[in-house]
């Protein structure tokens, strides 16, 4: 036991400084020359300034706007949480009849049939996507409240849809902030580009409709 | 299940499959002590270690001597965590200002990252500052994998060797491990993951503006979102690659700055079972015969496509409740449908159920999805997995030295029906190894149960089950005595396990799951490795052939089905029957 004790503290302070200081040091360095965007949070930045991340969701309820996922936690980005409901508990199913509610009240003629993700809590309560069908389900209130057409609403989401990545990977997803700054007319100011689609790349370097 | 959903199925399994024989074959030359292309970078680093240490690389241990090595230095590192969480508050790296972790807490998460569980009763944004992440649990990550993996190689050259008593040096297996295996890996991987846009930065957590302000429960108005950042991607990759689990955000890889793109999501789940995949593809090869590693990497992968296509079958399903109300939950190429509460957009059902099934078949523990949101026969699944003991793939090391006590149980029995004395791999097996392995099946199950037995009968334990009682809240208690029991750390978060009683009794279970099936592992080596090597007769069991994969396949689900099925009963089964009766 005594002969093990110095192999054991000396390994255990080099190793500790090897993957505990260099390790993380050497991987913070190169992240932030090669990718200074994406280990920065992926941040968006308007007229010089941080206009929220690419990668987390705000909270949206006014109807001009197109709504996420529900946040069990608000969007408060510095607690990630999901709501954590069995699927019967009873809550779950108050938590879901709300929104239904909420989405009718403000779209009362819309009769299209409501997407799942788009009366569920996401998982990190930060989800910044919803899926194609919850934002063609939006366009009729957003062009309704805005006084637009819902041929020109429409299209702007068609040149939000990220398709699955590589053309096959994960579901295919409408990036909510994006979309919304898109509709103020706002200007997106990001470089970076993850997704291998055509119209993605385009959307990304820049070119806001 | 659409083309897109059975397509990433097969891709996955396909490039696990793929991966496993060239990891495998270089894992062996690492192991063997051969010379490898990182020789010239590492070769005298690692020397430099040795010659500090005192360690004598080519001075073999018996396994008495090689348990002590690991468990002494397993306890070093325990302490040395719970020391830097009750330290916090003076430590450097805290740009958040972050105070000292409670006791209790702290000792549960020193116990929870020494012994590769990394269950999180905390929550990472609000709790551990970047010292304690780094210092405390990336290091952790490592070693806790490395220790894992040093053991399973005592096992294997237990096997090999014949009439002699080294199983080869802890200290050298311990540091090849770390500086071979798992650096170079987890460099690479890191760097990938930032590009998908894992954050990795020393910065304080970053301010941006609400695109639309909003109000907060006191009824303020919210103009600013701050982001939780830090130095996340290293600890990830290896969090992900040493089937570790521990998340760096309080949602672990549910996060869109831990796992941010469907290809990050690709990544994260290959890293959890590509070691342990390859770990079995070099058993084969070190014991001379690569049948052996394939036909126990076929068994795991027929065990593991099953359930998983039962967790996928079940989520996408939905929930009927959602369907009475009018939602959509049908599957299309522009909806993800099924049971969506829980899941994140971008990876919808498909790779949610997947995840789930991956982190628990390992002893990864990390989770792209809320577990205690999934239907009751989706969360089945986790469960069940964790409760075969984690050796579906399992930890890196331990889930195939946790497979390889299945196999020596098989080989037993079937010894035992045709009268003849059990042999493996030219080894004798006798009732010392059958103790053996006994203990090491029957230990996790014992922790789980009794765990679980306690905490439904006592105040303490029942106080904090927050979602509704019943089957549900049965299955959450269920779950997390499981998960600790196989160092698994995935959980039902919405049990409230951040209290002194639910980090106390998970701590122990932890710690008796993690040491108590080393030494008798490592007494298996010792005891092997004595033994005269004897050749194959007509009436040796072939442990290759499809009969025998039946066979372990048989062995396998009876101890698992006979240990835990009265239990699911009371807990997913009868929700479930309650979810189909409306």
């Amino acid at each position: 036991m005594k002969n093990q004790l110095r192999p054991a503290l000396t390994i255990f302070a080099m190793l500790t400084i090897i993957t505990g200081v260099i390790y993380p040091l050497v991987v913070t360095g190169i992240s932030q020359v090669i990718f200074p965007t994406q280990s920065n949070g992926s941040i968006i930045v308007i007229d010089g300034k941080a206009a929220g991340s690419e990668l987390i969701g705000q909270q949206f309820d006014n109807p001009k706007y197109f709504w996420g996922r529900i946040s069990a936690v608000g969007y408060n980005a510095d607690l990630s949480s999901g709501s954590n409901y069995g699927p019967m508990n009873p809550a779950l199913v108050d938590s879901v009849q709300a929104r239904i509610d909420a989405l009718q009240a403000a779209d009362p003629e819309n009769t299209l049939p409501i997407p799942v993700d788009l009366v569920t809590a996401s998982a990190s309560g930060l989800d910044p996507h919803i899926s194609v069908a919850a934002a063609l389900y939006q366009v009729h209130r957003v062009a309704s409240a805005r006084g637009l057409s819902e041929a020109d609403v429409q299209s702007l989401v068609d040149k939000y849809i990220e398709g699955r990545q590589f053309g096959f990977l994960g579901e295919p997803t409408v990036n909510v902030l994006k979309l919304n700054l898109a509709l103020d007319g706002l200007k997106l100011k990001t470089q970076t580009a993850y997704y291998i689609s055509n119209r993605q790349l385009l959307i990304s370097r820049g070119r806001t409709p | 299940m659409n083309f897109y959903s059975l397509f990433q199925i097969v891709l996955f399994m396909g490039i696990l499959l793929l991966l496993a024989k060239p990891l495998g074959s270089f894992m062996a030359k690492v192991y063997q002590g051969e010379r490898t292309f990182l020789d010239r970078v590492l070769g005298p680093v690692e020397r430099f270690v040795y010659r500090l240490a005192g360690v004598k690389p080519k001075e073999d241990m018996n396994w008495k001597t090689y348990a002590i090595a690991a468990m002494v230095f397993n306890i070093l590192g325990l302490l040395v965590v719970y020391a830097v969480q009750r330290l916090q508050g003076v430590l450097p790296f805290n740009p958040q200002g972050l105070g000292a972790i409670t006791p209790d807490s702290s000792w549960n998460t020193a116990v929870s990252f020494a012994s590769n569980t990394n269950w999180q009763g905390y929550g990472g944004e609000v709790t551990m500052s970047y010292f304690s992440q780094m210092i405390g649990l990336t290091v952790q990550n490592f070693v806790s994998a490395a220790t894992g993996m040093a053991v399973l190689v005592a096992l294997i050259r237990g096997i090999v060797r014949h009439t002699s008593k080294g199983l080869g040096n802890f200290w050298v297996d311990l540091t090849r491990s770390t500086l071979y295996i798992l650096l170079p890996l987890s460099i690479v991987l890191a760097l990938a993951l930032v590009s998908q846009g894992v954050v990795q930065t020393f910065s304080e957590y970053k301010t941006v503006a609400m695109f639309q302000p909003t109000t907060d429960a006191n009824g303020n108005t919210v103009t600013e979102q701050v982001l939780a950042v830090g130095p996340a991607a290293s600890q990830i990759a290896i969090k992900q690659l040493g089937t570790n689990g521990g998340g760096f955000f309080n949602v672990n890889s549910a996060h869109p700055f831990e796992n941010s793109t469907p290809f990050s999501n690709f990544l994260e789940m290959l890293a959890i079972l590509v070691i342990p995949a390859a770990l079995v593809y070099m058993f084969g090869k070190m014991v001379g015969d690569t049948r052996q590693g394939w036909a126990i990497l076929i068994t795991m992968t027929i065990i593991f496509v099953v359930f998983m296509s039962l967790a996928v079958w079940a989520e996408q399903a939905g929930n009927p409740a959602f369907t009475k109300m009018g939602i959509d939950q049908v599957q299309t190429n522009i909806n993800p449908g099924g049971n969506m509460e829980g899941k994140e957009t971008r990876f919808g059902v498909t790779n949610s159920a997947l995840w789930a099934t991956a982190t628990t078949a390992a002893s990864n523990g990390s989770v792209n999805a809320m577990h205690d949101s999934f239907m009751p026969l989706g969360g089945l699944v986790p469960m069940f997995m964790m409760q075969l003991g984690e050796i579906i793939f399992g930890g890196v090391g331990s889930g195939l030295y946790g497979m390889l006590a299945f196999v020596i149980v098989a080989v037993f029995i079937s010894g035992l029906m045709v009268g003849r004395t059990p042999e493996y791999l030219g080894k004798k097996i006798e009732a010392y190894e059958m103790k053996m392995a006994s203990l090491m099946l029957l230990i996790p199950i014992l922790l789980a149960k009794v765990g679980t037995a306690i905490a439904v009968v006592t105040i303490a334990g029942l106080a904090t089950i927050w979602n509704t009682g019943g089957p549900h809240g049965f299955s959450e208690v269920l779950y997390a005595f499981s998960s600790a029991a196989n160092n698994n750390g995935s959980a039902f978060a919405g049990l409230g396990a951040n209290n002194p009683f639910y980090n106390t009794a998970l701590g122990i279970c932890m710690f008796f799951a993690r040491y108590w099936l080393i030494v008798p592992t490592l007494a298996i080596a010792g005891s092997l490795v004595q033994k005269k090597k004897i050749p194959a007769s007509g009436g040796t069991l072939p442990t290759h052939t499809p009969l025998f994969i039946a066979w372990l396949i048989g062995v396998i689900m009876i101890v698992g089905a006979l240990s835990f099925i009265p239990a699911l009963a009371l807990g997913p089964i009868v929700e479930h029957l309650m979810v189909i009766g409306g």
